[in-house]
């Protein structure tokens, strides 16, 4: 029993960070149609923020999280002003291939300037409560409730705000916005901002779980987000939380039920699977092209 | 404009391409892994070349049937990359003609290299690679003739850490954690195994990952069901500190033995208090009292600040081993080097003493098992084959 519930909440807390990283992707390719394959790296960015915020600045917990998000959504910004808009009106495969390599740029910037795995102290202070067996970390706790009330400021945003009205609107008709009135740019580059931000709260939370970062730590978590986000209907915010949980959770069942070997077969093997029967994602919808 | 660019550029290389090799130089390449997963281990390695070759340089050369010759170096960088530890070879041998090759360290990278040393000729020691396909011809079953090591092997290191793990440490249930992605570190875990479960023990969990993984915490959750008394982490250092910290996270307090994939300083950085007790083999113990020991330490932390680790002393070996047999050979050809090293015995190396036998690159010599006390690695006991 408390092995079960153990592995419950490994599933909760890898599924919360797949989650948040997922919005990032989702929310870009709902406004510009783009994956924006940088994301992966300014996720690692916001765990190298978090190195210095800890290690150089002795900063507490809720300001380390808060200069991370904020540092990474200014990057997610620039990356968005410097090499995407210049693409904007470019066939979909040039900024397909220009996000490819803005996140190629990152890591290898990132690989100039420290090349070693670095160890990111720990400011949360390291509790752990133990239930009958099951082990519960305080920074596991830390985790699950912050990504759940990001989730769910996030959705608040979206469908209650003037800026998610907008975001929403962008999503239906980018050519007739701007004959509305609507700041185009502005409603763009904020949305980078708060995917990125996500970005690097995620990394934050990542370093503080699992306090040894590299550049390279944004590729492989990148691809899995993306993929939650795929799965969950890309372009749709609650689609891109419930993607991040499901891919959690079948990675955690098939490591459990199988050597961990196959961990990484059997989880994409049963996406791509339910793939075949939904194509646009659990809670996506098709998109019909305008003529 | 372009097009003049072009031509200065074009031209650039071709004088860069003709000004290579007219001296009384010679040039030794080391491939080191400078990025990637492992840079402390590429940094580590291109230091104790480059202090090994100063040192050589600083008497005027080495002296090879009466000439005395410079070393330069060309250090190149495989990333931590099969394919660019190829690559990185192959322009050692074309375009810069080396008369030997030190590295790659990582297995991963020392055996497409060692491919391409083979066929072109030119003598590689690898000072790290453990893996037996290094030396070992994996299609035709028999022993390149120029490549070696400065190590001993996988096989051995795996069957000296069972031996270890049940004699010393008393364990009679292990659990094993390691990157399937490395051929070194899945050797060595399958060889304890092997060995573990011959001598009467048993394996209640062997659980895997691949490089990159950060969360471990579903395959300790795993180890801890099956309640061992010892858990083997076969696995490079940069992983060690989030398995061990998880692992204490959920109240496995058992020992742990690691391999000589830990042996890097920054392990201790990374894993702060964590690691302490620890055990793990290595090639090399930076506080052993022997004087040749002591020099090496002295030297290279006077150079560099820091204190060597075992990548750094089997360098160091390697090009040791390189400049004897450079000296032996009489003329400075690789056939004529590749020869004097297989004569090699008794060679006195700060990682132990070095015995080649003809028709074999790998050399016979002890294992090393240290501690990490109070933040340090500490000699524990020696273990002889």
């Amino acid at each position: 029993m408390a092995y079960i519930s153990q592995q419950l909440l490994n599933m909760l807390q890898l599924g919360s960070i797949y989650a948040v990283i997922a919005l990032g992707y989702t929310m870009v390719y709902g406004v510009l149609s783009l994956i924006n394959f940088a994301h992966g790296d300014l996720f690692m960015i916001g765990a190298f923020l978090c190195f210095i915020a800890t290690a150089k600045l002795h900063l507490p917990f809720v300001v380390v999280i808060v200069v991370a998000a904020i540092g990474t959504a200014a990057i997610g910004v620039a990356v968005e002003r410097l090499a995407y808009r210049p693409l904007r009106d470019a066939p979909k495969v040039s900024a397909i291939i220009t996000a490819l390599g803005v996140g190629v740029f990152i890591e290898n910037f990132t690989l100039a300037l420290s090349p070693y795995p670095r160890h990111v102290p720990s400011v949360l202070p390291n509790v752990c409560w133990n239930f009958n067996g099951l082990t519960v970390s305080s920074i596991q706790a830390v985790i699950v409730v912050l990504s759940v009330l990001l989730m769910a400021a996030l959705d608040f945003i979206v469908r209650k705000t003037r800026f998610g009205t907008a975001m929403r609107a962008l999503e239906w008709d980018m050519k007739t916005l701007p004959l509305m009135g609507v700041p185009v740019n502005t409603i763009i580059a904020l949305t980078f901002a708060i995917g990125a931000g996500f970005g690097g709260a995620a990394g934050t939370m990542y370093a503080m779980s699992f306090p040894v970062i590299d550049p390279y730590m944004g590729i492989m978590i990148g691809w899995k987000a993306f993929i939650a986000a795929v799965v969950g209907g890309i372009g749709n915010i609650r689609g891109a939380m419930l993607g991040g949980y499901i891919l959690g959770a079948v990675e955690t069942v098939a490591a459990v039920a199988l050597p961990s070997t196959y961990r990484d077969v059997i989880a994409f093997t049963l996406l791509l699977i339910l793939l075949i029967f939904r194509p646009n994602g659990i809670l996506g919808v098709p998109k019909t092209l305008k003529v | 404009m372009v097009r003049f660019y072009a031509a200065a550029f074009v031209l650039l290389l071709l004088i860069a391409g003709c000004s290579n090799g007219k001296d009384d130089s010679l040039h030794i390449g080391v491939i080191a892994e400078l990025t990637g997963d492992i840079p402390a281990v590429g940094a580590s390695c291109k230091n104790a070349a480059e202090m090994a070759v100063k040192t050589v340089n600083d008497t005027g050369g080495i002296d090879i049937g009466g000439k005395k010759y410079i070393l330069k170096l060309q250090v190149e960088d495989s990333a931590g990359r099969a394919e660019q530890a190829a690559s990185a070879a192959q322009k050692l041998v074309t375009r810069d003609k080396v008369i030997a090759i030190i590295g790659p360290n990582a297995s991963s990278g020392a055996i497409p290299a060692s491919e391409i040393a083979e066929t072109a000729k030119v003598p590689m020691i690898s000072p790290w690679s453990t893996n037996p396909k290094t030396t070992l011809d994996p299609r035709t079953g028999k022993q390149k003739t120029y490549v070696f090591r400065a190590c001993y092997m996988d096989s051995f290191q795996g069957r000296v850490l069972a031996a270890f793990a049940m004699g010393e440490l008393k364990a009679k249930k292990a659990a094993v954690l390691y990157d399937v992605a490395s051929e070194v570190l899945k050797g060595q875990a399958e060889v304890f195994k092997k060995t573990f479960e011959e001598k009467g023990g048993t394996i209640t969990g062997f659980e895997t990952y691949t490089t990159g993984n950060k969360d471990f915490t579903v395959q300790m959750t795993k180890i801890k069901n099956g309640s061992p008394e010892l858990i083997f982490l076969p696995t490079y250092y940069s992983d060690v500190p989030l398995q061990v910290q998880q692992a204490r996270r959920f109240g496995i307090t058992e020992p742990i033995l690691g391999s000589d994939a830990w042996g890097s300083h920054d392990l201790l950085d990374l894993c702060g208090k964590d690691c302490d007790g620890s055990f793990f083999s290595s090639h090399f113990s930076a506080n052993s009292t022997s004087p040749r020991v002591k020099k090496f330490v002295d030297d290279y932390k006077a150079l560099y600040g820091s204190i060597p680790d075992d990548v750094a002393a089997l360098t160091y070996d390697s090009l040791g081993l390189l400049f004897e047999a450079m000296k032996r050979a009489g003329t400075p050809t690789p056939e004529a080097i590749k020869n004097a090293v297989q004569k090699i015995t008794g060679f006195q190396g700060v990682t132990g003493t070095i015995t080649f036998h003809e028709g074999s690159g790998d050399p016979d010599k002890s294992v090393v098992i240290l501690q990490i006390k109070d933040g340090e690695f500490k000699w524990f006991t020696d273990v002889k084959p």
